[in-house]
């Protein structure tokens, strides 16, 4: 995509430094944009990347360092002054409201008008152009905002990035709150508004999406630069990941182990149904084992696990722990039979976020804890300590609540919580969605020493390659069938790929 | 000062558990327990203490000693008590993120039913015991049936605790045919209006109710449960929480807690009628909300209440010395809950903000 051999850039970023308080945020950031181009901005959490962004959007203000917007040195002083020059941002949590329609989304704080009075058929009609422009004229203008996808609340914000003569789009984890189908949507709108000569600069951890879209590559870590300008095609994974995280990760995914012939079956899955999703599934899974659900997003995956486990009612076929038959329905059968969820909404599903790290990590046990119903908030906080401990849960502070962790270290209380329980089957559903690179290393060595413990592990993932790289065996599934099962090692990406193809085909 | 009072106040707290004491060997960990306490319960009841010793004042001001006497200290603490009970009740199922309107009504219905009971078993010396069961039985059978029309019926708690409000009503209207019931056990009135130590019976009875519902909120694993669903429904079920079960004995519990203030409003008043709590439910919820109880759910605090109904009854109060206008008094509580809510929800926008990074508007 970069035809001139050294093209002015459009953004060129030197020596960014940013302090609050205490914090060094950024040390020292380059980042050097051309026009038409997609450069990924790639960090853990916590490396500087929302600072970077807030600093070029204009709401924050550096304390040293120099900006130059197409070769001229410029003062982001303030959001309104990033806008004028062109420069948009696209935040994670997007910023439209609901309650209006597209139109009015699109020049909200710029609206058409004369002495007050809207323009509304002129606006309707630029706004049309703006969505064709997007690949999305089928949208109604005049259509509320609120009935959206958050796909296409994505194209409204972009538009209004459009509406204001945009030549630089930042967006933040853009892909972060869309599914598979909608991730492909997004790059083919990130290639239009590529192909008009606006530059596009892609927050993202996805390391798969960057290869996709990126055309060039910056890498902050600790608020510094730890590489610039990368040639997305000539940069191994390995050595995105050792910039990122400062340390070799030579192999990301714990060696195997192999399971042992006389390991037994702990769960077992016989003819199980969910009308309307799934029916007839059979399978089982062995003390020390993980296996992998792979399959897109509407596999019905997250429906096969949640009905194991209770959350939904089996409506016909039966589940076994040892031997041990569950009561279809209930959450509180399987968790006493030694079933445990991690599910795939951490937040909303898994984590009470205002209550401190301890109490999330016995609400499954606290009852154990307790005699003749008083509870041992001290026994509780001990356990909880163990568990942090063991898993290297930070901060080490088990009064912390939930709420200020990171994603990582909310998976870790909920890998605690079944420990404390003493699981031996977990299902995980998406354990890393939302977990830096570096943090997922831990997340998958410790899903691989527990499974070693003796736990039967099922584990699903968007990402068929962690799917395929963590576990031992995998189903292939699509619309709620079992396409295959194979090991782990004798099926690639493509193999399940082409599975779920002729799959839907059929 | 009112700083130092908090921490008294709140003292039982940190000390009642012998394991704490032993596990809070590092002063990392006590600091974080005082520092728990301050972002706790303690720390929000800090501007209940100003309001309630700004309340203080200003009786002692207008009305002198007169406020200030030990009787009128206990006529403040007897008006308290009826809502007191129901306001710790209410406690609970706004903790789970629930509410219940119907404890007015509940109230009536027992009072109803109660002094019926006086009447039909009047010839029995076991008057009493038999009154005081059925009264609470009422107020649990109103309960369970919020309770099951709410986990099971997948009924807004709001519309079938307001349903439950005009059906208890009603039949307390057609139970007492529109009379006023005597209360013809004096045993149970004398006792219910005798003193104890100094202190109303009446009074004695809000402080082992307050008493028993903050061990029961902070506790207990039932207090947990609580606060579990309340922070995090969906959370609690699949950690393997029996989350409806306990929603029913939620509504069971404000219930029973209706049939106690049921009791105790037939003995102040010597009658059951379909009026008594009549919109007691809105008072009840108020002292709770002001308390500094999340609406939401997910946090609740039986001290808050307790100062939530104290600083209503000695709004009543200083306003009765003065001999002025219920309108104005109205006017007046109308003012505190509006600022106790507006505190609440600084409170939480500071949580949200902390934690989400609000995006800021391009």
């Amino acid at each position: 995509m970069l035809k001139d051999e050294n093209p002015r850039p459009l953004l060129d970023v030197r020596g960014l430094t940013k302090r609050f308080g205490a914090v060094q945020a950024l040390k020292g950031v380059d980042l050097s944009v051309l026009p038409g181009e997609v450069h990924c901005v790639m960090g853990q959490n916590g490396a500087g990347k929302s600072t970077l962004i807030k600093t070029l959007s204009g709401v924050h203000q550096p304390d040293s360092g120099e900006i130059f917007w197409d070769g001229e040195k410029v003062d982001l002083s303030t959001p309104t002054a990033a806008l004028s020059l062109g420069i948009a941002t696209m935040y994670q949590e997007l910023d439209v409201v609901d309650g209006l329609s597209i139109t009015e989304n699109i020049f909200l704080g710029h609206e058409r008008a004369t002495g007050g009075v809207l323009h509304v058929k002129k606006a309707n009609a630029i706004a049309r152009t703006l969505l064709k422009r997007l690949g999305h004229g089928s949208l109604s203008p005049s259509r509320e905002v609120g009935t959206l996808s958050a796909a296409n609340k994505q194209i409204v914000s972009m538009a209004r990035a459009l509406s204001r003569d945009t030549k630089l789009i930042i967006m933040d984890e853009p892909s972060a709150i869309l599914d598979a189908g909608e991730v492909q949507n997004l790059f083919r709108v990130v290639r239009e508004l590529t192909a008009q000569g606006i530059a596009v600069v892609y927050i993202s951890h996805r390391l798969e999406e960057i290869r996709e879209i990126g055309d060039r590559i910056s890498v902050i870590k600790d608020g510094q630069s730890t590489a610039n300008n990368m040639d997305v095609a000539d940069t191994p994974k390995a050595e995105l990941i050792r910039r990122m995280t400062g340390r070799d990760v030579s192999n990301v995914f714990p060696e195997r182990t192999p399971i042992s012939v006389t390991a037994p079956v702990v769960l077992e899955v016989t003819d199980l149904e969910l009308a309307g999703h799934f029916d007839k599934l059979s399978f089982s899974v062995r003390a020390g084992e993980i296996l992998g659900f792979a399959g897109l997003v509407g596999s019905q995956r997250s429906e096969i696990i949640e009905t194991i486990y209770g959350a939904r009612k089996a409506s016909a076929g039966q589940v076994t722990v040892n031997g041990k038959r569950l009561t279809a329905g209930s959450v509180t059968s399987a968790v006493t039979a030694g079933i445990g969820l991690s599910p795939e909404e951490r937040k909303s599903q898994g984590l009470i976020l205002d209550e401190p790290i301890y109490k999330n990590v016995t609400l499954s046990t606290f009852e154990r804890f307790s005699r003749t119903g008083l509870l041992d908030e001290a026994a509780e906080r001990r356990a909880a300590s163990e568990q942090i401990e063991a898993l290297e849960l930070r901060p080490a502070d088990p009064q912390r609540p939930a709420r200020t962790l990171s994603g990582g270290n909310q998976q870790k209380i909920l890998l605690a919580r079944w420990l404390v329980h003493g699981t031996k089957v977990l299902l995980l559903d998406e354990p890393t969605r939302g977990v830096d690179v570096g943090a997922r290393a831990e997340i998958y060595t410790l899903i691989r020493r527990l499974a070693d413990a003796g736990t039967a592990i099922i584990i699903i993932s968007s990402e068929i390659e962690e799917v395929l790289g963590l576990s031992d065996n995998v189903l292939v599934i699509d619309n709620g069938q079992v396409l295959a099962q194979k090991t782990a090692t004798e099926i690639d990406e493509h193999g399940v790929l082409d599975l779920v193809m002729k799959g839907s085909a059929a | 000062m009112s700083k130092q009072k908090i921490e008294v106040a709140e003292q039982p707290i940190a000390a009642s558990t012998q394991k704490q004491a032993e596990n809070s060997g590092t002063s990392h960990r006590s600091g974080g327990l005082v520092q728990n306490l301050m972002h706790g319960p303690a720390g929000r009841s800090l501007g209940l203490v100003v309001a309630l010793v700004v309340l203080v004042l200003i009786g002692l001001i207008t009305s002198g000693d007169r406020f200030t006497s030990s009787e009128n200290m206990l006529v403040i603490l007897r008006h308290a008590s009826i809502i007191g009970v129901l306001s710790i009740g209410v406690t609970f199922v706004i903790t789970a993120g629930g509410i219940d309107l119907s404890v007015g009504s509940v109230l009536g219905l027992t009072s109803v039913v109660g002094s019926l009971t006086a009447v039909q078993a009047a010839a029995s010396d076991s008057t009493w015991l038999i009154m005081v069961v059925v009264s609470l039985l009422v107020g649990a059978i109103a309960g369970l049936i919020n309770g099951v029309i709410i986990a099971y019926g997948n009924v807004v708690a709001f519309i079938a605790t307001l349903a439950t409000l005009v059906a208890a009503r009603g039949l307390a209207e057609i139970i007492s045919e529109r009379r006023t019931l005597l209360v013809t056990n004096t045993d149970f009135t004398k006792f219910m209006r005798a003193d104890f130590l100094g202190v109303p019976v009446l009074v004695w009875i809000f402080a082992l109710v307050a008493a028993a519902g903050w061990f029961l909120l902070n506790r207990t694993t039932f207090g947990r449960r609580t606060v579990a669903i309340g922070g995090n429904l969906e959370a609690s079920r699949l950690a393997g929480i029996k989350v409806k079960r306990h929603i029913v004995s939620l509504y069971v519990l404000v219930g029973v807690a209706a049939g106690i203030a049921g009791l105790m409003m037939m003995g102040r008043t010597t009658s059951g009628t379909s009026t008594h709590g009549y919109l007691y439910e809105l008072d009840a919820i108020a002292a709770v909300v002001v308390g500094g109880t999340l609406l939401v759910g997910g946090r609740g605090t039986i001290m808050g209440t307790v100062f939530g109904v104290l600083i209503f009854s000695t709004l009543t109060n200083v306003f009765t010395q003065n001999n002025m206008d219920t309108s104005v008094q109205a006017l007046a509580k109308g003012a505190i809950i509006v600022l106790a809510v507006l505190l609440q929800q600084r409170f939480a926008s500071g949580k949200v903000r902390k934690a989400k990074k609000l995006p800021l508007k391009v």
